[in-house]
């Protein structure tokens, strides 16, 4: 190892931003890949929802930056343990009949980010979603696998710039005070969205490596299902993909997927 | 076409872009053996494929995949196949245009570029790329970029090759050389008008 | 074989008193027992022809194959036990890609041919293994043309014009001999070949079977490919002159 290059690892940039609200969650990512002063491209998607379009882990989504090979690698691993590859059975759900939980989701991210302690997946996490009693939830992690729950986050090249932002803007209770309060923000949905688009509009102006037309995942949790049966076709989803940025509405528009989610 | 020792030119007859299985086009800059090994790895993977004489066959989205994890695997074990990959194709009326890097960062554009390219001839695509291209536009707007990358990038030289896939199938064209005007005045006195400049 | 159960049948690392050994010829029966495989050399190229006999009517149509790919130039037929069959043509596969990883061509068919017989003829030299349950055909197009070769359980290949192994085997040669093949194309051949296997079978007696064809020709750009007709019997003779004209 201590011959390892840093050829080894690059980085592509991206930012993430999630934010937990009481009965809801947010979690946008910036779409652009580079390297250096290079684009890459500008229509990457570095959302990623854990498993292929037949079972969704619809609890909760992750959002990386950092390196590329290393977030494909991390988010193929994650659905891997998420799949039976050949027989598209959850490994989770079949032993436990039941979709994984987003506190279930965060432990094994970080156990997955830790196994590579010595050679890291160069990757800057969070993981956003509902908790069990359908209270919005945001993990946030470095590179090795620790990780806390938090209220709101943001990682990636830009989340130096937004972090202080949403400090401010958020209006969370302090993570100091005792006994402890929900750090989930008393914004509503809509305010949540619209912070969220500020910062990224702001992050473009300073970092380059921030596009400033994110895709957005939005979790809302509506009510407790009768049945233990996971009703997947009853999900709403909608998602309007620009891949134009002239397309850009600044009142409507930006790329926007809602998930509305029953327990 | 060229292949190069540091600033000599070796091979003056290189083929860097080569035809996959039945639906994919794969094109390579960097280090000529890796991309022959890669070559390799790929008829081998196209000969089982074909063994199976069920019907189906790999699709450029599949090669891309596969050498997404092929480069991937080698820079794990610090041993990378030093080449960037472009992997282009049709299939069932599916148009695939995908690219790897050395260590794996792989993405899907409607244009891309190795090397040089990215910084040369990519802004040049981005402003003239449009969805309902004709193939005779796409060759004008490659060779306009590969004739900015034949005057910038001094390890190139005026020997080219395009190719084509469409569902019918492939052409890879033979090699040729690009009309060149040397006369600019900025090639003739590169430091006119740069004060203060070597 | 009048030496039977007098101990010597047992294993294939003990001769007989009178130098046989009696398992490669017991393996040699399960070969004889199965549906006719038949393989001819055409002018222009190879026809390989599987009787392949139907367990089950509830079997999906064209599963089990008993013809396989074991490089772009060459295939295999089998006879005998199917899933044996698979491990020599899965060895004929590897050894078929590791000689073109090496050298840069495809394998000579001569080549592949005496790879495989060692394979099958290894495993009649141990105590611990069991030899090949199955006698296969092997048809390949080189640089020096079209060859037929058949490897038995024994681990012998001979290089043959025509040849049969299965049940059916003597009637088939008989039929192939009366071929004049020197002058016959494939696509003669192939109808040839469809016929033999139509005309041993006896519909009476016989488990129900699904004919299975390819070949290495000119005309499949000396790559193996398999051929599919719909056959019935009645129209066999039809269908394989309507088919073969629409093909090309």
């Amino acid at each position: 190892m201590a011959l390892r290059g840093d050829w080894v690892y690059e980085n592509n940039g991206g930012t993430c931003v999630a934010i937990a609200g009481s009965d809801y969650c947010v979690v946008a990512a910036d779409t652009r890949l580079s390297v250096g002063y290079s684009i890459h491209t500008r229509d990457y998607s570095k959302i990623c929802n854990l498993c292929d379009l037949l079972f969704p882990a619809d609890k909760c989504v992750l959002a990386s930056s950092g390196f590329q090979g290393d977030m494909k690698a991390l988010q193929k691993n994650l659905a891997a343990k998420h799949l039976v590859s050949v027989h598209l059975l959850h490994i989770y759900q079949h032993q436990h009949n039941k979709q994984m939980s987003c506190p279930a989701m965060a432990r094994l991210l970080s156990n997955t980010l830790y196994y590579k302690r010595f050679f890291p997946y160069y990757t800057f996490n969070i993981l956003g979603g509902l908790d069990n009693e359908g209270k919005g939830c945001v993990y946030t992690y470095d590179a090795v696998g620790s990780y806390e729950r938090v209220g709101y986050s943001c990682q990636g090249t830009g989340g130096a710039l937004i972090m202080p932002v949403l400090d401010n803007q958020l209006k969370s209770p302090s993570p100091l005070l005792l006994p402890a309060r929900d750090a989930v923000t008393p914004l509503s949905e809509s305010e949540a969205v619209d912070l969220v688009k500020d910062v990224f509009a702001s992050a473009t102006e300073r970092d380059i490596y921030t596009v400033r037309f994110p895709i957005f995942f939005f979790f809302q949790f509506l009510a407790f299902c009768e049945s233990d049966i996971f009703p997947t076709q009853q999900h709403a989803y909608s998602s309007r993909v620009l891949n134009d940025p002239n397309e850009y509405d600044p009142l409507i528009g930006f790329r926007l997927s809602y998930r509305i989610m029953h327990k | 076409m060229a292949g190069s020792y540091g600033s000599t030119l070796r091979y003056k007859n290189v083929e860097r872009i080569k035809s996959i299985g039945k639906h994919t086009l794969l094109g390579a800059s960097g280090e000529v053996s890796d991309f022959q090994e890669i070559l390799r790895y790929l008829d081998e993977l196209i000969i089982y494929d074909d063994m199976w004489d069920d019907g189906n066959s790999l699709g450029p989205k599949e090669v891309h995949n596969y050498l997404t994890r092929v480069m991937y695997n080698r820079r794990n074990k610090f041993d990378p196949l030093f080449n960037s990959l472009v992997v282009g194709g049709v299939k069932n009326g599916q148009k695939y245009l995908g690219m790897v890097g050395m260590i794996g960062t792989h993405y899907e554009d409607n244009h891309v570029a190795t090397g040089f390219g990215n910084h040369l001839a990519r802004p040049l695509m981005r402003a003239e790329w449009h969805e309902d291209m004709s193939f005779e536009e796409a060759v004008k707007l490659l060779e306009k970029c590969l004739l900015v990358l034949l005057y910038r990038d001094r390890s190139a030289i005026n020997k080219f090759q395009i190719a084509k896939i469409t569902e019918v199938g492939v052409t890879i064209s033979e090699p040729y050389a690009l009309k060149t005007f040397w006369g600019f005045l900025a090639f003739q006195n590169p430091t006119k008008g740069a004060e203060g400049s070597w | 074989m009048s030496s039977i159960g007098t101990g010597y049948d047992l294993s294939v690392t003990t001769f007989s008193p009178d130098g046989r050994v009696f398992q490669i010829e017991y393996a040699a029966k399960a070969v004889d027992n199965s549906g006719t495989v038949v393989g001819i050399k055409c002018k222009d190229g190879i026809v390989l022809g599987v009787e392949k006999l139907i367990p089950s009517k509830m079997l999906l149509a064209g599963s089990n194959r008993r013809i396989h790919s074991v490089h772009k130039h060459a295939g295999m037929a089998v006879a005998g036990l199917a899933a044996d069959g698979r491990q020599i043509v899965a060895r004929a596969k590897s050894e078929a890609t590791n000689y073109e990883r090496i050298y840069g061509e495809p394998i000579p068919v001569k080549e592949l041919a005496d790879r495989v017989a060692s394979y099958v003829h290894l495993c009649t030299l141990y105590w611990w293994l069991r030899p090949f349950g199955c006698g296969v055909i092997l048809g390949g197009y080189d640089r020096d043309g079209p060859q037929l070769y058949m490897i038995e359980p024994s681990g012998v290949s001979y290089r043959y014009f025509g040849t049969a192994i299965g049940k059916g085997r003597q009637a088939a040669k008989t039929e192939i001999e009366k071929l004049k093949l020197s002058d016959m194309t494939c696509k003669q051949g192939i109808i040839e070949v469809a016929k033999i296997i139509y005309g041993i079978h006896d519909e009476a007696k016989d488990k129900a079977f699904e004919l299975e064809l390819s070949w290495i020709c000119e005309d499949s750009n000396r790559q193996h490919q398999k051929v599919i007709f719909k056959h019935n019997k009645t129209l066999l003779i039809l269908f394989v002159w309507k088919e073969i004209n629409t093909l090309f």
